[in-house]
């Protein structure tokens, strides 16, 4: 399949009085329409700034992001982001939290409205749309951020450390959770995450970033063996122990990184 | 004594118990200490340790304050005190809103007029009074102004710094939903710093009173302030001690005010 979006050469410095720190260098690598993409590195290494950069939200300094659509339209993927917490605001009603971006774009149209109210009954969090968000079980705030996200129909999702603030055990249920609730929708999603059994067990392929400035330092394509899809199953591929080595030599054998 | 029959209680029912007890002992303490000093007041004026014309007494006050009542027009006066404090106070917290926001909308602006704001901040108001009085003569703007000076700096100080310290991932989360600047200050600036809005307010009411009492002093010819200054004048110590007192009331009845609305909104936004 083409590639839908494809990084070439990007490269970005963080500039102060006391100097130049480069975050990125030379980073290319592409994104085929509904693949899932984890992008794993030291921390530090500039990934969230790549994010960033994917999502418009930075210019790059050098380099060029191209995009191909199915359709042959040259317009930029609309980008959905999840931030490392799910920041649903108290002042609002978790409904009113999920139309966030609806009202930004002042879309808030009949049909607009269904989506959410679909994902909200898909979802199972209907008798909540009139709570408050602190009303919500960490899971639960999760698939809220998630619909605020899918509200506006983006066609990639950037994921940034999306379940880091959670605890061991939710993290497991909450990431497989979120991320099969993504897949049903056939999107394109890159995640960041500094965990690499996390990275192994919900993307396709895994980019290996270097430590400071981030060189792309391997690309390896996931395929495991599942029985059933709990979230301990990837984890209990056979093939699952090999890539995580593997991983683990990467970014470990890294001249870039201080351990 | 025998033992009663009672079924032991509960830890819960202990815990309620403790609970009750420890606010009427917090309440009762209260009331002792206010009628502790009534009582030592009134008895050492009766009995002359203190000499009740300089340092009144509990009756005396409640004889002046009832004979302000009748004859005088105690209630205009405080009436023209509490409407100027208002109005100062309602004027304090618009202007620092606005000026708060455009600091927060331009860092170029906050940059530049931030060594203005801490040394208008810090500077002592009361210096401003008498120049008030040329510039705008010796009426209630005067001391609407002058209410306003002592309180609006620090207002506009602390909206800004409670503006500034709203979660930047929050903002991000604006720009990531295809928000603009204003988005970002009207979903999560503004509606997170109700909080800080609320307790700049409890401040300022406080602050607002007191300086309309210092314009009051200086250039008035109704309010609290100016009986203070006359009773003080023609030595009605009574009368002095009579408005401190209703000064007190005010500023409680101002606190528990802000207090209320402030709980109103904590149960409107659950917080």
């Amino acid at each position: 399949m083409q590639n839908i979006l494809e990084l070439r050469n990007i490269s970005y410095s963080y500039h102060s009085l006391h100097g130049e720190t480069k975050a990125l260098s030379n980073i290319s690598f592409g994104v085929r329409e509904g693949e899932f993409v984890a992008i794993v590195g030291p921390s530090g290494c500039g990934k969230s700034t790549l994010l960033s950069i994917i999502a418009g939200l930075l210019v790059p300094e050098q380099g060029t992001i191209l995009v191909n659509n199915p359709d042959g339209s040259l317009h930029y993927p609309r980008i959905g982001y999840m931030l490392q917490h799910d920041h649903l605001f108290e002042w609002r009603t978790v409904y009113r939290n999920m139309t966030l971006g609806l009202e930004l774009h002042h879309q808030l149209t009949p049909e607009h409205l269904a989506l959410v109210d679909r994902l909200l009954e898909q979802y199972g969090l209907n008798k909540f749309r009139d709570k408050r968000p602190s009303e919500l079980s960490g899971g639960m705030k999760q698939r809220a951020a998630l619909i605020r996200t899918l509200a506006l129909e983006p066609q990639l999702l950037l994921l940034d450390e999306p379940f880091s603030a959670l605890d061991y055990q939710t993290r497991l249920f909450v990431s497989s959770d979120i991320c099969r609730l993504i897949r049903q929708t056939g999107k394109t999603m890159i995640i960041i995450t500094h965990d690499l059994s996390e990275a192994i067990s919900l993307a396709d392929r895994i980019i290996v970033l270097s430590g400071r400035p981030a060189v792309v330092k391997n690309e390896l394509p996931v395929s495991l063996t599942l029985t059933d899809d709990s979230p301990l199953a990837a984890r209990n591929a056979p093939e699952f122990q090999q890539l995580f080595n593997r991983l683990w030599e990467d970014m470990t054998h890294d001249k870039n990184t201080k351990t | 004594m025998t033992k009663t029959q009672k079924p032991e209680l509960t830890k819960q029912e202990q815990f309620i118990r403790n609970h009750l007890r420890h606010h009427h002992q917090i309440a009762f303490l209260r009331t002792l200490i206010f009628f502790a000093v009534l009582v030592l007041w009134e008895s050492s004026a009766t009995l002359g340790w203190i000499d009740s014309f300089f340092f009144s007494s509990p009756s005396r006050i409640v004889r002046c304050f009832l004979e302000q009542l009748k004859t005088n027009s105690l209630i205009m006066h405080v009436g023209i005190t509490l409407y100027e404090t208002i109005i100062s106070f309602l004027l304090v917290i618009l202007c620092s809103l606005l000026i708060a926001t455009a600091l927060w909308y331009s860092n170029h602006l906050s940059e530049v007029l931030e060594p203005y704001l801490v040394i208008l901040n810090s500077l002592p108001k009361s210096a401003l009074a008498p120049l008030f009085i040329v510039w705008l003569g010796t009426g209630m703007k005067t001391i609407i102004v002058a209410g306003m000076s002592v309180a609006i700096f620090g207002s506009i100080i602390s909206l800004y710094t409670g503006f500034q310290q709203v979660d930047s991932e929050k903002i991000t989360l604006i720009y990531t939903l295809g928000g603009k600047k204003r988005d970002a200050f009207f979903k999560v600036v503004l509606p997170g710093s109700v909080p800080t809005l609320l307790s700049t307010a409890k401040v300022n009411i406080g602050l607002a009173l007191v300086g309309v009492i210092i314009g009051e002093f200086l250039a008035a010819k109704r309010g609290l302030g100016y009986l203070i200054i006359y009773g003080s004048q023609v030595f009605q110590l009574d009368m002095v001690i009579t408005s401190i007192i209703i000064l007190c009331l005010i500023a409680l009845g101002f606190y528990k005010f802000i207090q209320l609305i402030e709980h109103r909104i904590r149960i409107k936004f659950k917080m």
